[in-house]
């Protein structure tokens, strides 16, 4: 097991080490100099070649990598190109906030994922199956980004109930300010709840028709412990999805975020795109990707931790 | 083997040369494990292993499962490239630059395999899959039909019923005679059965037997016929082959080898057949210790943790198939055993009628 | 076909112990069609999509006015206004023809990138799984790099990178959806592959290209298809989510995915309206995902032995 995990941990070397070169590799794919993006066009040669210098655009492009790199690891991303703060620290604040959400939308997406699901496998073919199946398909189906703007439409716009944007000033009271939770969370919630309701339905119904399911009905075992079976079984696929919808959470925050102005890190990289701020755009990015790797390590472990099966 | 073997144009030795000579063919599967995925042991499936055939006859293969027969067969087909050894196929060494490349063999030599649903695809009807390879080889479209028209009429299946048929419309004899004339489309030399009666019900598989000894007799044909089944082994063949772990242990012709077994592992596979006759009683020594691992094969002989007469040369020395040390040896038709020990191979067998 | 030569043997022959009728059963493929047309709910979201293929590709058929002319006195309509019955939008044009002309580069920017990664990555993970080995291990591991991004943050990267316009939110997205389109791929065909029926072919002494059109393809462009159809469903979605970024169609261009941002301002004034352009995605990704499900289903039938 232990060997898995550690085989598994170099495995993730090279994948990270590609990572940061394709994100660094994509700001060079474009012809011309990242200089020329970020300089206005009347700028004098001296202050272009200053520039260069100073940004270390003058080396070799694998010295160049290199560098980034080494700084990268060590949380270095540099100035940001808008403000001259920090790339670190605003990043940090914004993978908190969108943090907030992602664990929220996850927990209320899961959970009812996981009843839609299981609700719908138990009543095979009778109307609970098709109401929740067809709620779980329209969940997948739904850009999440429109679902924000009815969601807004309804408890914003025609009534009142909700706030349309933003996080709430630090002076509110908490509970004041969890209202603007809500409708971001609840947008978040819906994809993840028609993916995992979908492999549950799956999963529980192959589970279910599978013969030892039938075999201890036979024995005598009444329902309870016979649920607690299945979810053992059912567990594992069920865990590494919910573990990849997660890092999708996460890193494809950026649209939700948008459109209820959440201060996360999905805005951070829609205003970076926008104000063409390379050091902002490559540090989020290559965050949200490592996170990403990690997290698909931590399911690969997580479930060859309960299936020996999986441990290659 | 018939009398008036006919000379198939496609003939370079003559009937005195052997359709095929197996020399040190070997084969060794890693298995990988630890941090960094390298090798820490191997499975020994085919350990330098060495056979004719001649034209015309049928060779059986006998062994446990594990034995290294079906590994053996892909070998031969180059499914699987050997780890080392040579394959001459009637005088031409195979994947050689002096002799002839894998495709020019494979139009001379095909196999059936013993699943015979796996070893159609579905979505193929019986005559597509017959026709496939004629026509990959350059036949036109209407006679690489009419030729598997043909070959579904001479394997007992109506054409006008089967040639338009789906796999799963076949029951498991019909499919697997599908099969053998499929193998036949290219018009092969010899063909290799890899227990192709296997998974067959008794009845069938009589029939499917008298199907292979009719088409043998009209297309020349040269069998390798691997099986575990005894009985069908010496009902088919004309020469029998012995294999355990990866070896041979024993060959020769068929009588000699079911009513003289010399090889102690082939006197306890014989021995190992179940018999409703009260006669029949064995005064074999029965099969003792574990069977090996065939990961780490015992030293020597492979045989030894098994045999009742293991002595300290057995350990030593991995035993060369020669003659039997005593008793009747025919020039004509070698019956070669791998044993050190006279003894165990003198010792009383069951005999069979 | 002369049936002498078939007489001629029959007599030697034993004759097959079973009896089968004398009719063909249909092939694969016929089949999953009979089972397609059997199914309601597919077939009534086949028929919507036709539709919505209708409305877009005959735009100038099914609307009277031109999508990128306004009036500025016309603005934000709402619906049942008689001459607009979907309403204006910000500029004072009509929805209707602009929801109509949008689906053209809303559809475009759908399929297209993943008929691109159909024959790209197919190929590939065809290529991948059928060669094995080091090859195999080479492209899985390069694919699991691209993998490791989140599929919109990459889209968002690329596009964010090249600039804004339809052929580099194509390009961006076709580069997305190859790396799933190569493991699905991969993993049939090293399945198909391991099949008796597959070495049969390959002992027969044929090309390995021929092996692969004629036996490997069938066997796995079921799945491979099923796979690339639900791809769409979301590749509508994604391409919608990069115009609505503002990083892929560029206005005046009529698409949904950008009609649904100019728009959201709007939605204090005339908030139906401005939720028109949404539905659309959304119906079009559903009936593309209810397609998948349904060809999925009739592939899925297993041909008892």
């Amino acid at each position: 097991m232990l060997v898995f995990a550690l085989r598994r941990l170099l495995q993730a070397i090279p994948i990270l080490l590609g990572v940061s070169l394709v994100v660094f590799g994509l700001v060079h794919i474009v012809p011309g100099n990242p200089i020329d993006m970020l300089m206005p066009p009347e700028a004098s040669p001296e202050v272009i070649a200053q520039m260069k210098a100073a940004f270390g655009f003058d080396k070799p492009l694998y010295v160049q990598y290199l560098l980034w790199l080494l700084r990268a690891v060590q949380g270095d991303f540099g100035l940001s190109v808008f403000n001259a703060t920090p790339v670190w620290g605003q990043l940090i604040a914004a993978l908190g906030n969108t943090f907030i959400l992602a664990i929220l939308g996850a927990m209320l997406g899961f959970g009812m994922g996981i009843m839609c699901g299981m609700i719908s496998a138990i009543n095979h073919g009778r109307w609970p199956d098709k109401l929740f199946s067809a709620i779980a398909t329209m969940g997948v189906s739904l850009p999440h980004y429109w679902c924000a703007i009815v969601l807004v439409l309804a408890f914003a716009v025609l009534h009142e109930y909700l706030p349309a944007q933003g996080m709430g000033d630090d002076s509110e009271p908490l509970y004041h300010r969890l209202q603007f939770l809500v409708l971001p969370v609840v947008t978040l919630s819906l994809i993840p709840m028609g993916v995992i309701g979908r492999l549950v339905r799956a999963t529980v119904l192959e589970i279910l028709g599978q013969d030892f399911v039938g075999a201890l009905s036979a024995k005598g075992l009444t329902r309870w412990p016979v649920i607690r079976h299945i979810c053992k079984n059912a567990a594992p696929p069920v865990l590494a999805l919910m573990g990849l919808q997660f890092g999708y959470l996460l890193g494809g925050s950026i649209l939700v975020e948008t459109v209820f102005n959440w201060p996360g890190s999905g805005n951070l990289l829609n205003l970076a795109i926008f104000r063409r701020d390379i050091p902002v755009l490559q540090a989020t990015i290559l965050v949200l990707a490592s996170f990403f790797v990690m997290l698909n390590l931590l399911v690969d472990i997580a479930q060859a931790a309960i299936d020996p099966r999986m441990r290659r | 083997m018939s009398e008036t073997l006919e000379l198939d144009p496609r003939d370079r030795g003559g009937p005195a040369q052997p359709m095929l000579r197996v020399d040190g063919l070997k084969k060794y599967f890693p298995i990988r494990g630890g941090l960094l995925n390298r090798t820490v042991a191997t499975v020994q499936a085919v350990d330098d292993v060495s056979f004719l055939v001649h034209k015309g006859e049928t060779l059986g293969i006998v062994g446990e499962s594990g034995c290294g027969k079906s590994t053996t067969a892909r070998l031969l087909m180059r499914l699987m490239d050997p780890d080392s050894g040579s394959v001459v196929f009637d005088g031409d060494a195979v994947g050689d630059l002096r002799g002839i490349t894998v495709n020019e063999m494979r139009r001379q030599m095909q196999m059936v395999f013993q699943d015979s649903y796996s070893s159609l695809n579905p979505r193929m009807t019986m005559a597509e899959s017959i026709a496939y390879a004629p026509r990959m080889h350059g036949l036109g479209r209407k006679e690489a039909y009419d030729r598997a028209e043909s070959l579904l009429a001479q394997v007992g299946l109506n054409p006008r019923q089967y040639a338009r048929r789906y796999p799963h419309e076949l029951s498991g004899g019909q499919r697997q005679r599908v099969n053998i004339a499929r193998a036949l489309a290219l018009e092969p030399r010899l063909v290799i059965l890899d227990e192709a009666v296997a998974a067959l019900d008794k009845s069938v598989e009589a029939q499917v037997l008298n199907l292979l000894g009719d088409l043998k007799e009209k297309f020349n044909l040269t069998y390798l016929f691997i099986s575990h089944d005894l009985n069908v082994v010496e009902y088919m063949s004309d020469r029998v082959m012995v294999m355990y772990l990866g070896r041979v242990v024993e060959t020769g012709p068929v009588e000699q080898i079911y009513r003289h077994p010399r090889h102690p592992y082939t006197r306890a596979l014989f021995a190992s057949k179940p018999t409703l006759d009260p006669d029949r009683r064995t005064t074999e020594m029965p099969l003792t210790g574990d069977p090996p691992n065939p990961i780490n094969p015992p030293s020597g002989c492979r045989f030894r943790t098994r045999c009742a007469f293991a002595e300290a040369v057995c350990a030593e020395k991995a035993p060369a198939l020669a003659a039997p040390l005593h008793g009747d040896y025919d020039e004509s038709s070698p019956h070669l055993v791998a044993c050190h020990l006279p003894a165990a191979q003198r010792a009383m067998g069951a005999h069979h009628v | 076909m002369s049936h002498t030569t078939m007489d001629e043997f029959a007599t030697g022959a034993r004759p097959a112990a079973d009896d089968v009728p004398a009719t063909a059963a249909p092939g694969y493929w016929k089949s999953v069609g009979q089972r397609l047309a059997r199914d309601p709910v597919t077939l009534a979201v086949t028929l919507v999509l036709i539709g919505i293929l209708i409305i877009t590709i005959g735009a100038p058929l099914v609307t009277s006015y031109d999508p990128f002319a306004g009036s500025v006195m016309a603005r934000l309509k709402p619906i049942g206004t008689p001459g607009h019955w979907l309403g204006t939008d910000e500029t004072g044009r009509d929805l209707w023809t602009r929801l109509c002309y949008g689906g053209r580069m809303s559809l475009l920017a759908a399929i297209l990138p993943v008929s691109i990664s159909l024959c790209v990555g197919g190929a590939l993970g065809v290529f991948a799984g059928y060669a094995g080995g080091l090859v195999n291990t080479m492209i899985m591991r390069t694919m699991d790099v691209f993998y490791a991004f989140p599929s919109i943050l990459l889209a968002i990267a690329i596009c964010g990178i090249l600039g804004n316009g339809l052929s580099n939110a194509i390009l961006a997205l076709a580069v997305v959806f190859i790396p799933p389109m190569v493991r699905v791929s991969e993993t049939v065909t090293t399945q198909a592959r391991q099949l008796d029926f597959v070495e049969a072919a390959r002992a027969s002494g044929t090309t390995t290209f021929q092996v692969i059109r004629y036996h490997v393809l069938a066997n796995v462009l079921g799945p491979i298809l099923v796979y690339a159809t639900s791809l769409i469903s979301v590749s509508i979605i994604l391409s919608a989510g990069l115009s609505f970024l503002g990083l892929g169609v560029t206005p005046p261009q009529p698409e949904w995915g950008l009609m649904l941002n100019s728009l959201r301002q709007a939605i204090y004034v005339q908030p139906y309206v401005a939720a028109l352009p949404g539905l659309m995605i959304f119906l079009t990704s559903m009936c593309f995902n209810l397609m998948s499900d349904g060809f999925r289903s009739a592939m899925d039938v297993r041909l008892s032995k």
